[in-house]
């Protein structure tokens, strides 16, 4: 696989993330992210791959709006974050599904509330989403567990149920940072499956995973994370439908 | 078999967990204080009431001693002083005290002496003002100079300040206690607000990345801990009223003394307090909620 370096890549408007001379650090601690230059064009798939502890999540948690930069630019939607303040980052975060590493279910809902509550964080109402938040359970192979509660989900229920709850309000970047590390080869398969589905309905999609088999058989383009700095990984062979 | 999950009866669970054992101590903690806030304000309601009547009764009320005139017996120079007197305007009765009045007033000087009739002891004229538009101490000096009589009027000046500012100070007193309590309960559901964003700050990491506004999220706190205060005001509240029945009922027909002469109208002064208990907590929890929020971004 070929690495090319991005950070010169050009500015393009229609970008839905756009990252330029961004860099990032916990507290004191050095730079995580260094000068990170890119863009995710609208509809684009892209793996996020790295060694742990390169930044992968951070990345993510940039784009996400769960953590600022130390340093540079960072749009969404065309939009500068740094000036989204009020109703405008959470707007911004509506737009966004986001499939966390500790999955970050609420234990105390069923997998029905779990799935459902970015939509009734928009305020909808639920006699609007009720057949649609089931029919996606249902999809994601728990229809029989709607009632549930987290505690009682095995490890890939959960992990869908939070694959669920990112897609629910069909978003236009959908993140999700190593969703397929607690399943089996066959689920995450199928997890993968979803994610193309969802990008093919027009979802900007980012993967970070260490799963470089599934990276290598997907022929979806990588970027690698290392050393705080980033590389534009070309795919390898056709795309796994 | 999984039960089946009928998607057109789901009704929404709370976006917050059930109430904690932590909100049990806040109701108790929340109901002592709102107790002590209410007996506060009764308390200064029964002060200030017996004030207001000692005030009202020295404020009506002027004492003339009467001095007099060579050859002129003590008993006429009174009744002189209360004719001249009783046509002052403000003046409503005006009543020339008993010889055994003054009598009485010397005896713990002079001792039981035999012949007390035959010394000069000055007597007193009692003078009852008109409520509305009392007469001041000049006028009646004014009216007795007229008359030619030589008397000192008393008219009570100095220990009405006195009370007055006695009064003011427990209204003061009270006001300062009630806004100390009001600040102590604001305190501890600051304090409680903050544990219970650290117990859920699982939940409202996922509200917030989920797109809930900071203000939405503080709003869950605040409804919490609002219906929770609330709910100790009631039981304080409560508390307080009983409280003051007994002080009422047993304190004989003027409350616990007539020094605290609690009315059954001062227990009314209670009915807002769950209000007010909910108030205070909905601001500290709002106020702490936002910062905490905002802190984690």
């Amino acid at each position: 696989m070929s690495r090319n370096p991005i950070a010169s890549s050009a500015n393009d408007p229609d970008e839905v993330v756009r990252f330029d001379d961004v860099s990032m650090r916990y507290g004191r601690g050095p730079e995580v992210l260094r000068d990170l230059t890119f863009g995710l064009a609208p509809g684009s798939f892209h793996f996020l791959t790295g060694p742990s502890g390169a930044g992968k999540s951070s990345l993510l948690k940039l784009i996400y709006l769960a953590a600022r930069p130390s340093k540079g630019l960072i749009h969404l939607f065309g939009q500068d974050v740094a000036n989204a303040e009020g109703s405008a980052r959470p707007e911004l975060r509506r737009r966004i599904g986001v499939v966390f590493q500790d999955l970050l279910l609420l234990d105390h809902m069923s997998a029905f509330d779990n799935a459902a509550l970015p939509l009734r964080i928009a305020g909808l109402d639920a006699q609007e989403y009720r057949g649609d938040v089931a029919e996606l359970l249902t999809w994601v192979g728990l229809g029989g567990r709607m009632h549930a509660l987290p505690p009682t989900l095995a490890g890939g229920e959960k992990q869908r149920l939070a694959i669920a709850r990112a897609v629910v309000n069909r978003p236009q970047i959908l993140l999700a940072d190593e969703p397929t590390s607690n399943v089996d080869h066959e689920m995450a398969l199928r997890i993968y499956r979803l994610f193309v589905e969802l990008n093919r309905l027009g979802a900007t999609v980012l993967i970070a995973t260490h799963d470089q088999d599934l990276v290598a058989r997907s022929g979806r383009p990588a970027f690698h994370l290392e050393n705080g700095k980033l590389d534009l990984l070309a795919p390898q062979g056709p795309a796994l439908a | 078999m999984s039960e089946i999950f009928d998607p057109a009866r789901w009704r929404p669970a709370p976006f917050l967990p059930e109430a904690e054992t932590r909100d049990g101590y806040l109701v108790f903690v929340v109901a002592v204080l709102c107790f002590l806030a209410c007996m506060t304000a009764i308390g200064v309601l029964a002060a200030d009431r017996a004030a207001r009547g000692w005030s009202g009764q020295l404020a009506e009320e002027a004492t003339v001693i009467v001095r007099p005139r060579p050859g002129e017996t003590p008993d006429s120079a009174a009744a002189r002083a209360a004719e001249a007197m009783a046509g002052v305007e403000g003046v409503a009765e005006v009543r020339a005290l008993e010889p055994e009045k003054a009598y009485e007033l010397v005896r713990p000087w002079l001792g039981d002496v035999a012949d007390v009739e035959d010394l000069p002891v000055p007597r007193l004229v009692a003078v009852h003002l008109d409520a509305k538009r009392p007469a001041t101490a000049t006028e009646l000096k004014a009216a007795l100079k007229t008359a030619g009589i030589d008397g000192i009027i008393d008219d009570h000046t100095l220990w009405l300040k006195d009370v007055r500012r006695a009064a003011g100070m427990a209204r003061g007193m009270g006001a300062l206690i009630f806004l100390l309590i009001a600040g102590a309960a604001g305190a501890a559901v600051a304090f409680a607000t903050r544990a219970g964003l650290a117990a859920q700050r699982d939940v409202v990491e996922v509200l917030h990345l989920t797109g809930a506004e900071d203000a939405f999220i503080a709003r869950l706190f605040q409804f919490r801990f609002a219906r929770a205060t609330a709910l100790a005001g009631l039981i304080g509240a409560g508390g307080a009223i009983l409280a003051g029945a007994v002080l009422r009922i047993f304190g004989g027909s003027e409350g616990l003394t007539p020094a605290l002469p609690v009315a059954w109208s001062d227990l009314l002064a209670v009915l807002p307090c769950p209000l007010l208990a909910a108030a205070v907590a909905a601001i500290a929890a709002r106020v702490t909620a936002l910062r905490l929020i905002q802190d984690m971004q």
